[in-house]
């Protein structure tokens, strides 16, 4: 595997490994309960007993920042694929719509396309309210024309292909060709971009929270860690630090793990 | 002579292809303006409960005053007559009333788009000299010299900008007392936030710069230059150079919304005054006429970038004037 001769891909395939078992249990990681306040422990550095030190409530942060590799992980997978799925549709649609088609899907791309990403999540926010889904619906909105392009550049590359022919020479149904053949040999590249959109979605999401637009206090979120944090700022530095290094970790590991998998498709690509 | 006329005719059809071309896409523009606004009465729209309420958000008034918006926005018309009334009002310049600040959104976001276009600008200004700067430093460089510069640019782009932000404000404010910590004008409260807004483009910048550069450096005529004993230096920077920047000016479009964007997190991250924060605090008043008017404000800027990146491309790229044959 040329993956093992490359540390830094390694480790970053290990550190997602890791992230995917924190997120389903992740009791594995920490016996506290992230969302538990202990009054006599407001503020205190990281020790033996709080590896990151507590936030303004005396909650473990090691705990909390578990906690939030769940979430993080949830907005980034369901709103690539909520985003994966509509490109898809909509790409294979423009491709083999006629030209109509084609220009009205464009024209609508281009509209999204327009306003600028996180602008739009902030609209559909404005329209649903703040929470979780709300925020994967609104980063899958703005990262589905990127999905929409590449399919119908990939449907339209490989639609001369001799294989299809051969599959309508076999008499299958035009649904079925699309379905069976041109849709798979399609997903390559949009895999690829899903994988590193994912990291994308995870920085967009926690810029929310953040902003206190996103998943709802108690929950843990990265970037609602990190925005009570500047409240204590000149008294605690390790409110500040951890969740922060979370966030940049797993969205550095998504782009390495991701770019390793574009090389690998250029590299088993015919041409 | 006939030579020079025959490229003289054939220079008069390219110009009229040209504007065709361009006419076409200055049209698609408008087509993607009409479509910006609509997406905003859609959304407005589609929030739940009466439109009037949408409108008029958290903020407390009078039965008369929500009786004078009913009939101001012809809400007690059918859809098609509101939606008329909608279009016509933008087009006049009218971008509504917010309610939660009592005043005009138009005098809103002139009071506030001052402070946004200081950081953008400094922003664009700190990404721009840094990744031309880097760019040349590294491009066709040995790969331990290259190698870490890379490194940096991949781990500027997972860096959120608002982490970016509350690390160097502990450091630089807090520790070292540099620079003034929050709310602060001048340039000193410039530079921090300058800093956590460019630093992604700039390492996106950075990267395309050095790829047009290692791939012009390979072209036949900067050998050539190479061959007349110009030095490596003055092939990059007069040279090379000039080439590599223009994929970076087919991404101005992309960098309009990394911008705003990032200026929307970075102005709550230091507490500045400005547009970004004015939309949040907007959203969070449920006020909709200024998140719309925001939205489409920095939807229209797009569209000119874009637009304008058309018309220029041409005139800096004489390859892409010639009619495609």
């Amino acid at each position: 595997m040329s993956a093992l001769r490359r540390p830094g891909t390694m480790l970053a395939f290990v550190f997602l490994a890791v992230l995917l078992l924190a997120a389903a249990w992740p009791s594995l990681f920490s016996a506290t309960d992230p969302n538990s306040a202990d009054i006599q422990q407001t503020l205190s550095p990281p020790s033996a007993e709080h590896w990151f030190g507590t936030d303004q409530n005396g909650r473990d942060l090691y705990a909390r920042v578990i906690a939030g590799v769940r979430l993080s992980l949830l907005i980034g997978v369901a709103a690539s694929a909520l985003a994966l799925v509509a490109g898809t549709v909509i790409g294979v649609l423009a491709a083999q719509g006629g030209r109509a088609t084609n220009t009205v899907v464009n024209r609508l791309l281009d509209i999204l396309l327009s306003i600028p990403g996180l602008l739009l999540v902030l609209l559909v926010i404005a329209v649903l309210g703040a929470g979780t889904w709300e925020t994967i619906l609104g980063v899958a909105l703005i990262t589905t024309p990127g999905y929409a392009r590449v399919v119908r550049g990939e449907v339209i590359r490989i639609r001369g292909a001799v294989f299809l022919e051969a599959a309508a020479t076999l008499g299958w149904s035009r649904p079925q060709i699309v379905l069976r053949h041109l849709v798979p040999n399609a997903l390559g590249p949009v895999l690829v971009l899903a994988t590193i959109g994912s990291g994308t979605a995870i920085s967009i999401g926690s810029a929310l929270s953040f902003l206190g637009l996103g998943p709802q206090a108690p929950t843990a979120e990265w970037g609602a860690m990190l925005s009570s944090s500047r409240d204590y700022f000149t008294v605690a530095w390790w409110p500040a630090i951890f969740p922060g290094l979370a966030i940049t970790a797993t969205v550095l590991a998504i782009t390495v793990a991701g770019q390793f998998l574009q090389l690998r498709l250029e590299g088993r690509a015919p041409r | 002579m006939s030579v020079t006329l025959a490229v003289a005719g054939s220079n008069r059809s390219a110009v009229r292809a040209a504007g065709f071309a361009l006419l076409r896409r200055a049209g698609a523009a408008l087509v993607v303006v009409w479509g910006a606004v609509t997406l905003t009465f859609v959304a407005l729209h589609l929030i739940p409960g009466e439109i009037v309420d949408a409108l008029i958000g958290t903020t407390r008034v009078s039965p008369e005053v929500r009786a004078r918006i009913i009939s101001d926005y012809s809400l007690d018309q059918p859809l098609l007559a509101q939606y008329l009334h909608y279009v016509g009002r933008l087009l006049q310049g009218d971008l509504g009333q917010s309610y939660s600040q009592g005043m005009p959104v138009s005098t809103l976001i002139g009071q506030q788009a001052g402070s946004t276009f200081a950081l953008m600008g400094a922003g664009i200004g700190f990404a721009l000299v840094t990744s031309v700067v880097v760019a040349v430093a590294t491009a066709n460089r040995p790969r331990w010299f290259r190698g870490p510069a890379v490194g940096v640019e991949v781990l500027s782009l997972a860096v959120p900008s608002f982490w970016l932000g509350i690390l160097l404000l502990t450091v630089f404010s807090f520790q070292l007392h540099w620079f003034p910590a929050i709310g602060a004008n001048g340039f000193n409260g410039l530079v921090l936030p300058a800093i956590s807004l460019g630093l992604a483009p700039a390492a996106m910048l950075s990267q395309v710069l050095r790829q047009g550069l290692e791939r012009v450096l390979e072209e036949p005529f900067v050998v050539t230059a190479r061959a007349r004993g110009v030095r490596p230096a003055l092939v990059l920077m007069r040279h090379a150079l000039r080439h590599a920047v223009l994929p970076v000016i087919t991404l101005a479009g992309w960098l309009v919304g990394a911008f705003v964007s990032g200026a929307v997190v970075i102005e709550s991250v230091f507490s500045r005054q400005g547009l970004g924060r004015l939309t949040s605090a907007a959203i969070g008043q449920r006020d909709f006429p200024t998140v719309s008017a925001i939205v489409l404000i920095a939807a229209l800027v797009y569209i000119v970038v874009n637009l304008l990146i058309d018309v220029v491309y041409p005139l800096i790229d004489p390859r892409l004037r010639e009619p495609a044959s």
